[in-house]
């Protein structure tokens, strides 16, 4: 195995990315809608291509603004369609973000002639490209750094996510516990729900190009489902969710490097390591926990039957 | 000049909130998918009273309590919390919504859960001062549950995490309190606590409106009854209106065990 500057590139994008998505997703998963990441990771989809068709260019910030409207509209829709329409939420959200990213693929279709946008790319993204997009070249003591446009776009995010849950962690605690309660005090958890939706459609996009849908949806469920195993303290959940992600981005490099080598094999895709490592640690951990592990609840049982 | 015509309007606000009764509806509606749940309901209650909310599954008992809280769009009426929209009165009440309405493996402890109840008068950005988590601490202990205040709420019993969320609403420091079902599945052990702790909000002047199921200990816990099944049957002092009329038709025929044992305990009053 040779290790470059690239790689050091990939996996600190890499751990950025999945970084992002887990601060999100410990809400998400607390709230029960982890399902929710995965349908507006899809139907950002037309935000984009309507961005896209609008402005005529990959701007980020158009796209951004694209994404974050579709995002917000696929919170409305599902909750509307399961009011109105007599269906749960799982179904209702099904049907919004079937239909949105299907009416995003027929934008692009349309738009076809002059979009760039490459579907297997959006699937996988292209990390491994990522670090030659070089926007600044900074000397730091005595080191000569070439910045990616990714690494700057995704600390954005990273300190947006923070900053959210850090200003409104009251907020999101009560709203994700108890929302009748939060309301009824004056809280507003329906706001709280629209900026979380938002902030996921934000984080999507901005990872989606990176690192691609998979792993997007990955990051924003299983580092948090990691770490809500292993601890009862909700801030001490969002720290470990971040440490599993920068986890499974480090790992996931590294193995996407060795493992296929082993087999004979060249080299595979990083992102779709990083997600099977975040699989493994999860079932480690799902097994292993101290207190919410099967092995040592199974031990605990078995003793307290002696 | 000034000072003397503020004092002067602040006589008059407290003078007319203390006229005005802690819970006064008016033709209240509220429907799903436009079938009524509860149709037409007026209702007074006085001050310093304890309140149960009785009728048969689906009267909306739960639905007349989350309107009163802006929590449901209502079709038509008005609820007034002491002569004022809930919004302008929401810090004067205290809510405790039914157990099973929360998800118990939540990563918090029994004290983070009661702090809760002093997020409505934090306002944004603010933390839960240490004056806040001593109140939390204090109502653990009225609850008898200060030994059990850093564990994660799902490792309480169901009386201990119904105690907890009494804890909650005692921090909220409210002067009217809605409780849904405050007395479903607990221990006898709670259950005592609760009725205790009830009587001692009623002394200190609090109204406290209960949802209950249980018939038989209603004469015994509250001195002021609603009769619901959609419509209000009847509603006033308990001795008056906790009658085997009002409860057949209440309950109608269906509920023959219910109304047995209410006439049980009826007769034997």
């Amino acid at each position: 195995m040779e290790w470059h500057g690239i790689d050091t590139w990939i996996v600190i994008i890499g751990a950025l990315a999945a970084g992002a998505c887990a601060l999100l997703g410990n809400f998400l998963v607390l709230r029960k809608m982890s399902m929710m990441g995965d349908a507006i990771s899809h139907a950002v989809l037309p935000g984009l291509a309507i961005a896209f068709m609008v402005t005529g260019a990959r701007a980020s910030l158009s796209m951004f603004i694209g994404a974050a409207i579709v995002g917000v509209l696929t919170a409305v829709f599902t909750q509307w369609i399961s009011r109105f329409g007599k269906v749960d939420e799982g179904a209702s959200m099904g049907i919004v973000f079937t239909t949105l990213f299907a009416l995003g693929l027929l934008l692009i279709v349309l738009g076809a002639d002059h979009v760039d946008l490459d579907p297997s790319c959006v699937l996988y993204g292209a990390i491994e490209l990522t670090p030659l997009d070089v926007v600044w070249r900074p000397t730091l003591f005595g080191c000569f750094l070439e910045v990616p446009r990714a690494a700057f776009v995704l600390v954005g995010v990273v300190l947006l996510n923070t900053v959210f849950i850090v200003a409104f962690f009251k907020e999101l605690r009560i709203s994700s516990f108890d929302a009748e309660l939060a309301t009824a005090m004056g809280i507003y958890s329906k706001l709280m729900h629209y900026l979380l939706m938002t902030l996921v459609a934000v984080t999507t996009v901005a990872c989606f190009e990176v690192v691609g849908s998979i792993i997007v949806i990955a990051m924003l469920i299983v580092p948090a489902a990691t770490a809500h195993l292993l601890t009862d303290r909700l801030w001490l959940m969002v720290v470990l969710s971040v440490l599993v992600a920068i986890g499974s981005a480090v790992l996931g490099h590294l193995s996407a490097l060795i493992v296929p080598a082993w087999f004979g094999f060249a080299d595979t895709s990083t992102s779709g390591m990083m997600a099977v490592i975040a699989g493994l640690i999860f079932s480690i951990v799902a097994l292993f926990a101290p207190k919410y592990g099967v092995l040592p609840r199974l031990v605990r049982k078995t003793e307290t039957v002696r | 000049m000034s000072s003397e015509s503020d004092l002067l309007i602040q006589v008059e606000q407290t003078g007319s909130s203390s006229k005005s009764l802690p819970l006064t509806i008016r033709d209240l509606t509220v429907a799903y998918h436009r079938k009524p749940v509860i149709w037409d309901i007026d209702l007074s209650i006085p001050e310093g009273k304890l309140v149960s909310v009785v009728g048969p599954n689906g009267a909306g008992k739960s639905t007349l309590i989350k309107a009163c809280l802006d929590l449901i769009p209502r079709a038509s009426g008005e609820v007034s919390i002491y002569g004022q929209s809930y919004k302008k009165r929401r810090k004067r009440v205290g809510y405790v919504p039914q157990r099973e309405s929360v998800d118990w493996d939540f990563p918090v402890s029994a004290l983070d859960v009661v702090a809760m109840g002093t997020y409505g008068k934090l306002g944004w950005f603010r933390r839960v001062s240490k004056r806040s988590k001593a109140l939390s601490m204090e109502a653990l202990e009225r609850v008898g549950l200060a030994d059990y205040a850093h564990r994660q709420i799902s490792q309480l019993s169901g009386g201990q995490q119904q105690r907890t969320f009494l804890a909650r609403a005692l921090v909220q420091d409210a002067d009217i309190y809605f409780m849904d079902e405050p007395f479903a599945a607990v221990d006898a052990a709670t259950e005592r606590a609760i009725v205790e702790l009830l009587k001692e909000l009623q002394k200190r002047g609090k109204t406290v409106l209960v949802v209950h199921h249980d018939l038989a200990t209603v004469p015994q816990y509250f001195d002021w009854t609603v009769l619901l099944n959609m419509r209000v049957v009847a509603a006033g002092p308990t001795d008056e209106v906790f009658t085997r009329e009002n409860l057949r038709r209440t309950y109608g025929g269906k509920l023959t065990l219910f109304t047995q044992a209410a006439n049980e305990v009826v007769q034997s009053r």
